[in-house]
């Protein structure tokens, strides 16, 4: 990928300021400001410099097992009247898009001369990726995790454990994502000179939004790349992921993001129901605000306090969304619609049955929204399979009665 | 010049100030606590909006922000309650809280509604002074609002001297990088950092806060600045047995 390039032509990336049109920006208070704004003075020299490239290249072939493939979908494809395909980041080392963003971060860390790693965690895929780079790298590892979320995701916990990394619970709040976030942060605050934050979507202050999107562009990148071999057009008519903070459909996105003739779908997490009030869908649900250190949508009462989303997917259990996302749900560029839970299930369990697949349930909800399209016959759709469903197996288990 | 300016100007001795959150214990309790906190002798005050998310906060704080929620406290009732203020407080009142809660009351209105109940200045740690200086700098000098800035170990010279430019109260000089509530550690370290700053000779005065729980770090933190703010330990006091009424102990035991 040429730096020139991402710079110069990229309508929909970072104005110099740090905002994507209304959205992003640097709101944190001062004690994380020195780190901030040295990631920010660094990230682009360090991360083009060729040998930063090389080393990321090489680890995300040999150790991520890169490129992922690209998996016609036969049997979706047959039962929908479109032709699907799977774009297979669930087949990563560690079982999810999430380790793209680490290997970049961890190797920016060492350059930067950081001993100290911690990352906040979800569904617990970004502190499993988190807790690997920092095995493989041998740097300390701290991750933070909501007890909530420790209790639904222990397998994960487990994982991460086993790499060395220690598992903090944050109590605060809902016990959630958002709150292990803000746990991370405060830790961040506290350790002003050995730590590295690994933020795990394109979520924070600038520059982690487009830091992180470019290490996960490299979804989009490859499927081009694999289109183009297949069919000789390296663009499909429907580009789709699902949104929680938001990191894979920016990888998936990226490279389409010009190509304004691509139709792309991000799809949150509706839960029981946009409007049930047990919701994790922000674009139909929030307001411009600021949560973690940038401007964006966010679930909020009028008073300004952070709304507690849910979800039965906890990597989508998140009441904000990206900037760069926020931008293009304003400006139309991306549509953004919302799944159920119970649509969600059903569509994980159908792609077990039809391709073999048990997706990640984050990943369930992108699959879902293929019931709600209606397709004329030749449309073509890329859908980025973004995590694999063995963690999830205990919730199917009770949502199935299996 | 404002109440801020005036006390800074007039006082020789140094400087005590007091954080407490709106809303904690009770919902009522906002008013009490600051009329008993000027009683017993504090100089100013600062109190604290509450936020759900407050990500600079420790422990002590961020249990006080979350009770002040439950109890209902939310920035239109705070200035409800803040009409009253002047009836009863005369000395200096800073409001302190996250930037989001301001953004949807709106800076202007936010900066309206303190010039109206007589709140002095206001901290908001998580406003970046960019956008401060692009976008809300009028609406805060139009309604006489100082905006109090926080400095840190780490923070450069040429930021210090940038906040210095755009600072008309005083400069917060945070003894640590650190989240409020975690004790001073007196350090050579921390003396370098507080000599540091004293030789630049910034225009504005420097008060410390962050780790200030008794008459040491008090001491301390006089010896290179005018003074000193306390925050998580009188939130906690404020968890004891008739608090309200032991307001001056307290006091005593920081400044005496």
């Amino acid at each position: 990928m040429n730096r020139e390039f991402i710079k110069s032509s990229f309508k929909w990336g970072v104005n110099p300021k740090g905002y994507f049109g209304d959205f992003g920006g640097a709101y944190i208070p001062e004690m994380l400001y020195p780190n901030v704004e040295h990631l920010r003075q660094q990230y682009l020299d360090i991360i083009y410099e060729p040998a930063f490239q090389e080393e990321f290249n090489q680890l995300l072939k040999d150790y991520v097992g890169r490129p992922s493939p690209l998996f016609h979908a036969e049997r979706l494809s047959a039962k929908y009247g479109a032709t699907i395909y799977l774009k297979r980041e669930d087949l990563n080392h560690t079982g999810a898009h999430k380790i793209n963003n680490t290997i970049g971060q961890i190797l920016l860390a060492e350059r930067l001369g950081k001993k100290r790693i911690i990352a906040e965690t979800g569904a617990g895929q970004h502190g499993v990726a988190t807790a690997t780079v920092c095995a493989l790298k041998g740097l300390e590892c701290i991750i933070y995790m909501g007890e909530v979320d420790i209790e639904r995701q222990a397998p994960n916990v487990a994982r991460m454990k086993m790499m060395g990394a220690k598992v903090v619970p944050a109590i605060s709040g809902s016990k959630t994502l958002k709150d292990a976030t803000n746990e991370a942060m405060r830790d961040w605050i506290n350790n002003p000179t050995d730590t590295h934050y690994i933020i795990g979507s394109v979520v924070g202050p600038h520059p982690y939004p487009d830091m992180v999107a470019r290490f996960q562009s490299i979804i989009s990148e490859e499927t081009k790349k694999q289109l183009f071999e297949r069919t000789g057009s390296e663009n499909p008519d429907i580009v789709m992921a699902c949104v929680g903070g938001g990191s894979n459909a920016m990888g998936m996105f990226y490279h389409f993001l010009d190509d304004e003739n691509v139709k792309l779908i991000a799809v949150e997490a509706a839960g029981l129901g946009v409007d049930s009030g047990e919701s994790a869908a922000t674009t139909s649900l929030g307001k411009e605000g600021v949560l973690h250190g940038s401007r964006s949508l966010l679930m909020q009462s009028d008073d300004g306090q952070v709304i507690e989303p849910y979800s039965i997917s906890a990597g989508l259990d998140y009441p904000g969304i990206g900037p760069q996302h926020a931008h293009l749900f304003k400006q139309h560029r991306a549509e953004y619609v919302s799944i159920t839970d119970e649509e969600a299930m059903q569509a994980g369990r159908l792609c077990s049955e039809l391709e073999g697949i048990i997706p990640a349930i984050e990943t369930a909800h992108a699959l879902a929204h293929l019931e709600k399209m209606k397709f004329k016959g030749d449309e073509s759709v890329v859908i980025c399979l973004s995590g694999r469903g063995d963690k999830d197996l205990d919730t199917y288990m009770k949502y199935f009665n299996l | 010049m404002n109440r801020l300016n005036q006390l800074f100007q007039n006082k020789k001795e140094s400087l005590l100030s007091i954080y407490f959150t709106a809303g904690y214990p009770n919902l009522s309790s906002t008013l009490d606590i600051a009329e008993a906190v000027q009683k017993a002798g504090a100089d100013f005050i600062e109190i604290g909006f509450p936020y759900s998310d407050p990500l600079a906060d420790g422990p002590v704080i961020q249990n006080s922000s979350l009770i002040a929620l439950q109890n209902g406290m939310n920035l239109k009732f705070l200035f409800e309650q803040l009409k009253e203020l002047r009836e009863r407080v005369s000395i200096p009142v800073l409001l302190m809280g996250y930037v989001n809660p301001v953004l949807q009351y709106g800076v202007k209105d936010f900066c309206e509604s303190c010039a109206a109940v007589g709140v002095d200045g206001v901290i908001v740690p998580d406003l970046p002074m960019v956008e401060y200086e692009e976008f809300y700098k009028d609406d805060f000098l139009n309604n006489n609002i100082s905006n109090i800035f926080l400095v840190t170990p780490q923070t450069s010279e040429e930021r210090i001297r940038k906040i210095d430019e755009l600072s008309n109260a005083f400069i917060y000089l945070l003894s640590s990088s650190s989240t409020t509530g975690k004790n001073l550690t007196v350090s050579n370290e921390a003396d370098a950092y507080f000599a540091r700053i004293k030789a630049m000779n910034l225009k504005n005065p420097t008060m410390i806060g962050f780790g200030i729980s008794d008459q040491k770090s008090f001491n301390k933190a006089a010896e290179y600045t005018r003074g000193a703010i306390v925050g998580s330990a009188f939130v906690k006091f404020l968890d004891s047995d008739n608090a309200l009424e032991r307001i001056p102990e307290f006091i005593k035991s920081i400044r005496s």
